[in-house]
């Protein structure tokens, strides 16, 4: 796919403004390729199940940390201000609703940008750069389709899956405090857990989850795909993938709340 | 004379202000191995990947088996592809993939009727033809620079083209290895009866391997014949100054 470029001299506006609307309009071209190439066969259902695998399993021991420490730092944090009330007893409905609705999806977001983003943007702009992604075209495969296909749906796939790990994790964590500390049973802890939270705030989660996983795997492609050429243009294609994934999480966590409290009527 | 499968006419190819070939015509023959010497920078790379529709031309006409290649629907550039096997400078090996996934990916992808076991017995048949049996469960960082280029060249051949592109198949190489590629290529065109356009800047190799000689001077070509008629019989300074060079300076 031919990239759009901004020529010296051709410019509307300035070059700066002229070159982000036309990188716009080539992340569009991007993602509108996507779609198409999706669902045209053939299918690597092989590769995306190994990148179901990289993206998945292999992020699972710092998740897994992360989520327990974030459960067990966000309890620690809440109990004062609900001792001030006297209403201790709300932490595990507290927690759920945090962790289940904002929490959970956004620190799951965050790491995998920066882990799975940078990873997928570097070694897509190395093997542009040693000459793969030719090797692979002229070899009658289509590499858009075997790489970035393959990638962005397995992050789209993975990520809500790892966000409710890491929601069990993170309530996990907060139960261990909780029980130090006010000595609830886990039946009970979880008992309320599961009253405090709706249909509407799982769901949510999960597609705005989905939403997330698809970013950070279509950036991280993009970006990488299009990286200059050189050893400079790897970093940079890694660095941007997180930058920019970790940017568009934040923006997609802010409308994905004004829509679902406009959906509960708040 | 053999029929040409490569027909080359007023062919150019800018990069911005870079006129990088001005007017190239050039014609390969069935079963030659045709060389097209130049010094760095000068299109040579530029013009294979014209040919195997990695760029298009900006004017003039390029015909692979008869068919003009930048307008060939997506399909038929596919096809066409599968009968051209291109050599890259740098191997582009797949870096997560054993040799033997490298020699797979292909085949897996375009030639869908054979078996794991059918698949399996190709790839040792292509490992064996570039002398190379032992390293089929090597992964590419393990391999020697020379290895590389074999497993490169066996990656392109699974799929039995009929032509071959090397570009600059002895860049970076030590000069036994180098031999080893030119004989290599030879064996290459004799055992698969493929046609070839060698890349390169090295007289050595044009020398082994060119059947005929093209040199790329300006964007176009200065000098076409065989290797004898190219050098020995030089009017043009500059050709035979690449000449000296690398057989009286090195």
């Amino acid at each position: 796919m031919a990239k759009i470029k901004v020529e010296e001299k051709d410019h509307l506006i300035s070059k700066k403004v002229d070159k982000f609307f036309l990188d716009l309009a080539n992340v569009f071209r991007f993602i509108k390729r996507f779609f198409v190439e999706v669902f045209v066969p053939p299918y690597e259902f092989q590769e995306v199940l190994r990148q179901c695998y990289q993206i998945g399993v292999k992020s699972l021991p710092l998740l897994s940390l992360t989520g327990f420490i974030v459960g067990i730092v966000f309890t620690n944090q809440s109990r004062p201000s609900l001792s001030e009330f006297g209403a201790e007893s709300w932490l595990p409905a507290l927690i759920a609703i945090a962790i289940v609705r904002a929490m959970g999806p956004l620190v799951t977001a965050l790491i995998a940008a920066g882990k799975v983003g940078s990873s997928i943007g570097a070694e897509i702009a190395s093997m542009k750069v040693s000459e793969q992604i030719d090797a692979m075209e002229v070899s009658a495969t289509n590499p858009f389709k075997f790489l970035v296909v393959t990638r962005v749906l397995a992050a789209t796939f993975m990520i809500p899956i790892l966000v409710m790990y890491v929601d069990f994790v993170a309530l996990m964590g907060a139960f261990v405090n909780v029980n130090q500390n006010e000595s609830v049973s886990l039946i009970a802890f979880f008992v309320q857990v599961f009253d405090s939270l709706t249909f509407l705030d799982v769901t949510s989660s999960i597609v705005k989850s989905l939403i997330f996983g698809f970013t950070i795997g279509i950036v991280g492609c993009y970006k990488g795909y299009h990286s200059s050429k050189g050893t400079e243009g790897v970093g940079k294609a890694a660095n941007a993938a997180v930058v920019a994934a970790m940017f568009l999480i934040f923006i997609e966590e802010l409308l994905s709340l004004q829509i679902v409290n406009f959906i509960r009527g708040v | 004379m053999a029929e040409a499968v490569i027909e080359i006419r007023k062919l150019t190819k800018s990069f911005g202000d870079l006129h990088v070939l001005r007017g190239v015509d050039l014609d390969l023959f069935k079963g030659e191995n045709l060389v097209v010497l130049g010094k760095s920078g000068t299109g040579k790379s530029v013009l294979i990947k014209i040919i195997v529709g990695l760029l298009t031309q900006d004017e003039g006409t390029l015909k692979v088996f008869g068919k003009e290649v930048s307008t060939l629907s997506n399909k038929e550039l596919l096809d066409l592809r599968l009968k051209i096997g291109f050599s890259f400078q740098n191997s582009a090996l797949y870096d997560s993939m054993s040799v033997r996934d490298n020699l797979d990916f292909p085949l897996i992808r375009n030639v869908k009727s054979l078996s794991k076991a059918q698949r399996d017995k190709k790839i040792e048949m292509v490992l064996e033809s570039v002398g190379l049996s032992q390293a089929i469960n090597q992964m590419p960082s393990e391999l020697s620079g020379g290895q590389r280029k074999r497993i490169g060249i066996a990656r392109t051949l699974i799929l039995e083209p009929e032509i071959m592109l090397y570009d600059e198949p002895t860049a970076g190489l030590d000069p036994i290895t180098c031999k080893d590629i030119n004989d290599l290529i030879n064996q290459v065109r004799d055992e698969y009866r493929t046609s070839s356009i060698v890349i390169t800047h090295d007289l050595t190799c044009a020398k082994d391997t060119g059947d005929r000689v093209a040199v790329l001077l300006d964007g176009q070509f200065g000098a076409v014949g065989t290797f004898e008629e190219v050098f020995k019989e030089a009017s043009e300074e500059r050709i035979q100054a690449f000449y000296d060079y690398n057989f009286i300076t090195k």
